[in-house]
């Protein structure tokens, strides 16, 4: 927290370089600047937005969460399944609510008091979660929304006053998280512990509690990015867990200055981070630059914003010793 | 040894030529059919279990299995090539009498089905063909696949459509040699179509919100495009959800393709989320796995001695053609499949 509010922070840093492969698409790629396609590269990222959102909350507060895909995806995935057999809504809505806070509670109770590294347990409860729902709960990788649910999908993909549903999601999550993290005493908490966990339980932070309460919620919020995934695509492919989209999340996060040693960035952070890959996932996918030109692309900007970042503002005393996770 | 066999082999085939025209009143199979394939041990290979393909084969294969009293052992490599090498490498070392592998491209698993051959184990490869023939393969040719979507985009947007011809392709992987053929298929098909143009081509990675999201952008960019190709159907969900965000389902032709699962082909056909599908009927295919069995249990042929291919006849589905049997469920299958 030792950064002054005119410097130029990671956040500023990778604003700057939005605004200005924005600039850059709408002098490039005709129709780029129409508020249509604002409004579609916005909502292309929400979901992703969402999720960095959630990871977000676990690494301000020193951890990660590698389990998030899977909670995700096995949850949704479940809910439908169940649907498909017949439940109604609330009761298979019920059913996921559970499944996520449950994954919640056992990583953080694996961190908090079993004591392992955020990212080992949370690493391998993915892979658990994974295993137990493809045991257990369902009978196969894909899950459609039944027909008597399209409504969901009606919803999701409405756009009042022209801003789609998941961008309205994306705002509602980010805005909730502000005021959780700047407004309430436990979103400071989450602050202090990120920022030096000592310091934090010395000056009565209950530490352990609220690492549960962390992953809880960062598991709630994973459940709402995959409500929204399923209810868009109208399905869920428990497949993604085994995809890199985890890596996808903490990149969207860590770009806008949420630093991995915890502590510091908000929801601000979350925003800038995943404008920057909107930007030029939709202004690339536009001038219809191929795959693999398109992660290069998006690979050297991500580690120039980085650098800039590392040469503007140097390594202090605390993170040089501590190291980033 | 093999010799010594093979001897015995031919010694019992004379044994049952003589024999064979004096219980020629008899219609009924020979008992040496039942006998070929009881208590045989079959090892399959998929990709990954529980996803249509694979699980509709499991399940056609386990009722013949079933019904002729040999076993199907399964090991899930769960999308990984190293679990699919081990998984492989311990069957051979279990010494089944016939090895089924999906091949997760053409080249990963080359070396594993020239060591299960080399022990002496009949050998098939599904889905995707490699180079190293085996003693059967068994799948959809993916260039033909291609060529089938481009009769989907002409049919959609071709001269006699009235409509403008411009096309996007959203492809799967682009390191997935299914993905490779069909493009390849694609490019040569458009050759004789020069009224159809593609406006844009970009790969999903075989995912629906990624497709989703591709083709949310293709559809601001384009909004007077008139189809959209995609490479499976599970992935193509995304597309048919775009197409119907932007008010425009049929008005912009959605072209896809896959196994011909009922929810995810069929149903989407009829809600009108698909215009054009080409499937390679994973039904269909369940029993040329089963025929294949059938076939290589009773013939015994030296492992990778006479390699053959069962090419997935493919079936074209739009709204107006289709009929109740034009897809499958597994539900359906464990009836009456294979």
């Amino acid at each position: 927290m030792t950064r002054s509010r005119t410097k130029l922070t990671q956040a500023r840093i990778v604003l700057g370089i939005a605004v200005l492969a924005f600039a850059t698409f709408s002098v490039l790629v005709p129709d780029f600047l129409s508020a249509g396609n604002v409004s579609r590269l916005l909502q292309n990222v929400s979901i992703l937005g969402i999720l960095a959102m959630g990871m977000a909350l676990s690494i301000i507060g020193r951890g990660i969460d590698l389990s998030m895909v899977a909670s995700m995806a096995v949850s949704v995935a479940w809910m439908l399944a169940e649907m498909n057999a017949g439940a109604s809504f609330a009761h298979a809505f019920g059913l996921a609510l559970v499944f996520s806070i449950a994954v919640g509670v056992i990583n953080g109770v694996l961190i908090a008091y079993v004591e392992i590294p955020p990212i080992f347990a949370t690493l391998a409860m993915g892979t658990a979660i994974y295993g137990f729902g493809r045991v257990f709960l369902l009978a196969s990788d894909v899950n459609y929304l039944p027909d008597d649910w399209q409504w969901l999908n009606m919803i999701a993909t409405a756009a009042p006053l022209g801003i789609p549903v998941s961008v309205l999601c994306f705002a509602a999550v980010c805005g909730l998280a502000h005021l959780f993290l700047r407004g309430t005493r436990e979103g400071r908490y989450i602050h202090m512990m990120g920022d030096n966990p000592q310091a934090a339980r010395i000056t009565g932070v209950p530490i352990r509690p609220m690492i549960v309460g962390q992953y809880v919620l960062t598991s709630l919020v994973a459940l709402v990015a995959g409500l929204l995934m399923a209810a868009l695509v109208a399905t869920m492919n428990t497949r993604i867990v085994g995809s890199t989209y985890v890596y996808d999340i903490i990149l969207v996060a860590v770009l806008g200055g949420i630093s991995l040693s915890g502590g510091r960035g908000g929801a601000g952070s979350v925003i800038v981070g995943t404008l920057l890959i909107g930007i030029l996932l939709n202004g690339m996918t536009m001038m219809n630059l191929g795959y693999t030109t398109q992660n290069v692309i998006k690979a050297l900007i991500l580690l120039a914003a980085l650098t800039i970042d590392s040469l503007v503002n140097p390594r202090d005393e605390q993170t040089s010793q501590q190291g980033d996770i | 040894m093999k010799i010594i066999t093979k001897l015995v082999a031919a010694a019992a085939l004379c044994i049952a030529g003589v024999a064979g025209p004096a219980g020629a009143q008899d219609a009924s199979p020979s008992s040496g059919f039942y006998n070929a394939l009881k208590g045989k041990k079959i090892g399959f290979v998929p990709i990954a279990m529980g996803f249509n393909e694979t699980q509709a084969w499991r399940t056609a294969m386990e009722r013949q299995a079933a019904a002729l009293g040999y076993e199907i052992i399964v090991r899930d490599p769960n999308w990984s090539i190293e679990a699919g090498i081990q998984a492989i490498n311990s069957l051979i070392e279990e010494k089944p009498d016939l090895l089924i592998i999906e091949n997760i491209d053409n080249r990963s698993y080359n070396r594993m089905v020239q060591k299960s051959i080399a022990a002496g184990i009949l050998t098939v490869q599904t889905q995707q063909r490699s180079e190293i023939p085996s003693d059967a393969y068994m799948g959809p040719d993916w260039n033909e696949m291609g060529r089938n979507a481009v009769e989907g985009m002409v049919q959609a947007c071709g001269k006699e459509s009235g409509k403008n011809g411009k096309v996007a392709i959203i492809q799967g992987a682009l390191t997935a040699p299914a993905s490779l053929l069909q493009m390849a298929g694609i490019d040569e098909a458009l050759k004789d179509h020069p009224e159809i143009t593609v406006v844009s081509n970009q790969a999903a990675d075989w995912d629906a919100t990624k497709a989703y999201q591709i083709a949310t952008t293709v559809l601001q960019q384009n909004p007077d495009i008139c189809g959209i190709v995609g490479f499976w159907d599970v992935a193509d969900a995304g597309i048919a959800s775009a197409v119907k965000e932007a008010n425009l389902q049929g008005k912009v032709a959605v072209i896809t393709s896959g196994s011909g699962a009922r929810e995810s082909a069929c149903d989407k056909i009829a809600a009108g989320d698909f215009s054009y599908y080409t499937s390679y009927n994973t039904a269909g295919q369940g029993r040329d796995l089963n025929a294949i069995i059938r076939t290589l249990l009773q013939t015994m042929p030296e492992p990778g001695s006479k390699p053959f291919d069962l090419v997935s006849p493919l079936i074209r589905i739009n709204k107006d053609n289709m009929t109740p049997s034009s897809c499958w469920s597994l539900e359906e299958l464990a009836q009456i499949g294979g």
